[in-house]
């Protein structure tokens, strides 16, 4: 595979609920090794987007490839198909950092990365248990295997939720405010852990409200209001040259 | 009649009780799972039939369930019938209606499952029907088995039903030794195993939600 080719490629993408228009005509695209921070004011279509790209959520209008295999595509009338056949490649190219962990409450730390790993990925009883222990020793929680979600604290929930993502070995990893659940000094914790991750090179899109974990993170921002992209560019551009009002307004309410 | 012989003759009532619970109980508890998938389809025709079916189940007596089934193929089809078909028509009746009633609990069980849980799965490529079985069921069970307690405490008293078409359940055995022997006995015997049997079916479904105990939401 040509490495500048795009991991994820989203073309036009526009939806609406009824009558309102959650986001209009948005395009994008991530390339191997990007840190891309989505920020923007609630309600702007920023989760919206992350939910059409991680395909929990299907898009009106708009074309969205996975390492160039098409997912969805308009046709003539201007309608989005998806290609259902690829639905799965897809969902093997990409994992989600929910805010709210979503773990398997009755599986313990230990299974629910051995979980999908046996179902999804085919991999044997002791290759899964292998790579488990690799993640959790990644994500510092080696001593929890055998621990229940409800015994962790919400960093370490978030870190476990990290884990069973990584150890799927996704392309691109999607954080959708992964921190907005967690007080400061846990927000720190998991920043740290996201971090690490950019270092090495994980391609990564994150929702957030953090600007200065974007701003030190990110190869890219991304500022959306309205269901559109106001503005993206380097973090520079956005945190310090920003030229539009509406980005000026943002930063100057959050940072 | 001496109380061995009454005893003996209870014990056979009780033996064809039993029996009626535990294929009450492999039937409808499996079938009641399917009950809950198809009542919340998105296939319209067929969530309004499953309506139907538990509303038609759960709004006539349990009796004439079993009445009609029995005497249904007589009735409708001309058909004699036959000594096994009485057991037979019994064990349909019984599991075909609490398949119904276990099916609401599975159902509002299934709804209470946070949308994460189905979205967290999805996401990681499993199928819906592994996310069912893996993800979701497993939690449910947790939830619904107070519920599910209640029932099956209700089914075990609920046998004594089979009497209607004839079935020397525990019931018909304890009445006819009554009117025989004229006395009250059998009745209080009859009692004793109603209540000892439910005592062991509380404690073990007591077990059971201890053993689900080991984690929370």
């Amino acid at each position: 595979m040509n490495n500048s080719q795009a991991i994820v490629e989203l073309k036009n993408a526009s939806k609406s609920f009824g009558e309102h228009t959650i986001l209009k005509n948005i395009s994008l695209t991530v390339k191997p090794g990007e840190v891309v921070a989505l920020i923007g004011p609630s309600g702007s279509g920023k989760s919206t987007l992350l939910r059409i790209l991680t395909l929990l959520e299907t898009m009106d209008k708009g074309n969205l490839l996975y390492d160039q295999q098409e997912i969805a595509r308009e046709d003539a009338q201007g309608r989005t198909i998806y290609n259902k056949q690829n639905l799965s490649f897809a969902k093997s190219k990409f994992g989600l950092v929910f805010q709210n962990f979503n773990l398997f409450p009755h599986l313990s730390a230990l299974q629910n990365i051995t979980d999908p790993l046996k179902l999804v990925a085919k991999k044997s009883g002791e290759e899964a248990l292998a790579i488990a222990q690799e993640m959790l020793a990644k994500m510092n929680l080696e001593d929890k295997a055998n621990l229940y979600p409800w015994q962790l604290s919400g960093g370490q929930k978030q870190r476990l939720a990290i884990a069973r993502a990584l150890a799927m070995r996704p392309e691109i990893l999607y954080f959708d405010e992964p921190t907005s659940a967690l007080d400061p000094l846990l927000t720190q914790e998991v920043l740290r852990v996201m971090k690490g991750l950019a270092e090495e090179n994980l391609t990564m899109l994150i929702v957030t409200h953090e600007m200065a974990f974007a701003r030190m993170v990110a190869d890219r921002v991304i500022f959306m209001q309205d269901g559109e992209i106001v503005e993206a560019g380097s973090a520079e551009d956005i945190f310090e040259r920003a030229q539009d009002e509406r980005t000026k307004n943002f930063l100057a309410f959050t940072s | 009649m001496s109380v061995e012989v009454m005893l003996s003759l209870l014990f056979q009532g009780f033996f064809v009780s039993l029996l009626i619970f535990f294929v009450t109980l492999l039937g409808s508890l499996p079938l009641g799972v399917l009950v809950a998938l198809a009542r919340m389809s998105s296939f319209k025709p067929l969530a309004v039939i499953t309506r139907v079916y538990i509303s038609v189940m759960r709004g006539t007596p349990l009796m004439l369930q079993i009445l009609a089934i029995f005497f249904g193929p007589f009735f409708i089809l001309g058909v004699s019938l036959s000594t096994e078909w009485k057991i037979i028509a019994c064990l349909i009746a019984f599991v075909i209606n609490y398949a119904a009633y276990f099916g609401e609990i599975y159902r509002s069980g299934i709804q209470s499952i946070p949308q994460g849980q189905w979205e967290a799965a999805e996401v990681l490529g499993y199928t819906k029907s592994q996310t069912f079985m893996r993800v979701i069921l497993p939690q449910v069970i947790k939830r619904i088995v107070p519920s599910l307690a209640n029932e099956v405490i209700t089914l075990v008293k609920d046998t004594s039903l089979a009497f209607v078409i004839g079935i020397a359940e525990l019931m018909s055995q304890a009445k006819a030794l009554s009117a025989s022997q004229a006395s009250m006995i059998p009745f209080v015997m009859a009692g004793l195993m109603y209540w000892l049997f439910n005592m062991i079916v509380e404690t073990l479904l007591n077990k059971l939600e201890i053993k689900l105990d080991y984690y929370h939401e």
